[in-house]
């Protein structure tokens, strides 16, 4: 620590000088893709405490109804496709992106959107068909942990649908500049990640549920 | 000194151009390929029961949805080990590693929990 300040004593000037390169190599936002992503890891934390806490209440129906009587597999089919078309929707946006032409991701940033809402309105039409049947979260631990866990997702894929539409008036208001770029590839990293956490909620949760 | 600062930064600020990866309709189309079959294979095995036995099929979807997940990662999220130099698997890594602990762990001390249990009241009953 001593040597330390000595050497900083010693080169007050140098230690100026080594903060004045480091302002000058970085371009804004260059870092931007590496903090979102350690953002999605910390996400997938708390999806990983969501599973466990299914994996263990998962069996607890309180004599209530489980997921043999509950699960429709033909909707969740449905809804996964919904997700995966989305998925590629939003990639050829970045193919597009990477083209140069906003109108091009424009367009397939709307077609990820309705496919988004589709998934959506399908989940909430499932959650309400469930509430009638009196399988609310109150129910049981396991309807418990199932509401959390894919309501948590379902709540994600909302604010990805807030975001696609923000990102789409920002894009007609100032097409394809550099910031927006960053903002497009941010969304798609988030984007495909919901993909991927409903590869874990389909299997371990529906087909899963129903083979128990 | 400052020649060894600006060398390590320079290093560093190279890494920051080419870290937009490149997206091609090949990538996209057999990501979407594989996903659809990986999807459709779980489906199909719970939904007719083809294998005929419950843990055999859980173990099965289990490793499907494994897969698929790779399959995700490489051809949607872009990863490798290439990436922001590493930093972005180097995290996945470690999230992986944390996951693996938080699931193992809950639900093997859980199971245990379940087993240790002081005995149920019908159970009880039963006793002398």
């Amino acid at each position: 620590m001593s040597q330390y300040n000595l050497s900083g004593a010693n080169g007050a000037g140098l230690t100026a000088q080594y903060y004045d390169l480091n302002e000058h190599d970085h371009p804004e936002g260059g870092s931007t893709q590496l903090g979102f992503w350690i953002y999605l890891m910390s996400d997938l934390l708390i999806f990983a405490m969501l599973f466990a806490a299914f994996a263990v209440l998962g069996g607890n129906y309180a004599a209530g109804p489980g997921p043999k009587d509950l699960f429709e597999l033909p909707l969740v089919a449905f809804n996964t496709s919904m997700l995966l078309f989305s998925s590629i929707t939003y990639g050829f946006a970045m193919i597009e992106m990477q083209k140069g032409r906003v109108g091009g991701v424009q367009f397939w940033l709307v077609v990820t959107a309705l496919f988004g809402a589709t998934f959506l309105g399908v989940e909430l039409y499932e959650f309400s068909n469930l509430i009638h049947e009196g399988a609310t979260p109150q129910r049981s631990a396991f309807l418990s942990a199932f509401f959390t866990l894919v309501g948590t997702h379902g709540l994600h894929v909302t604010f990805g649908l807030i975001w696609l539409g923000v990102l789409l008036v920002q894009l007609s208001q100032r097409g394809l500049e550099e910031a927006n770029k960053r903002r497009l590839l941010c969304l798609s990293m988030f984007w495909h990640f919901l993909d991927v956490v409903w590869v874990g909620v389909f299997t371990f949760v529906y087909l899963m549920g129903v083979l128990r | 000194m400052s020649s060894v600062h600006s060398d390590s930064h320079g290093h560093g600020h190279d890494a920051h151009h080419a870290d937009v990866p490149h997206f091609s309709v090949k990538d996209y189309a057999t990501g979407f390929v594989l996903a659809v079959i990986l999807t459709v294979i779980p489906f199909y095995l719970v939904m007719t029961d083809a294998l005929g036995d419950k843990s055999l099929t859980t173990l099965v979807i289990a490793g499907f949805a494994g897969v698929q997940v790779i399959v995700h990662m490489i051809y949607f999220l872009h990863m490798n080990a290439k990436s922001e130099g590493g930093w972005n698997l180097l995290a996945l890594v470690f999230t992986c590693i944390l996951v693996f602990i938080v699931l193992s762990g809950v639900t093997w001390v859980m199971y245990h929990l379940n087993h240790n249990m002081m005995p149920m009241p019908h159970n009880m009953n039963e006793l002398p």
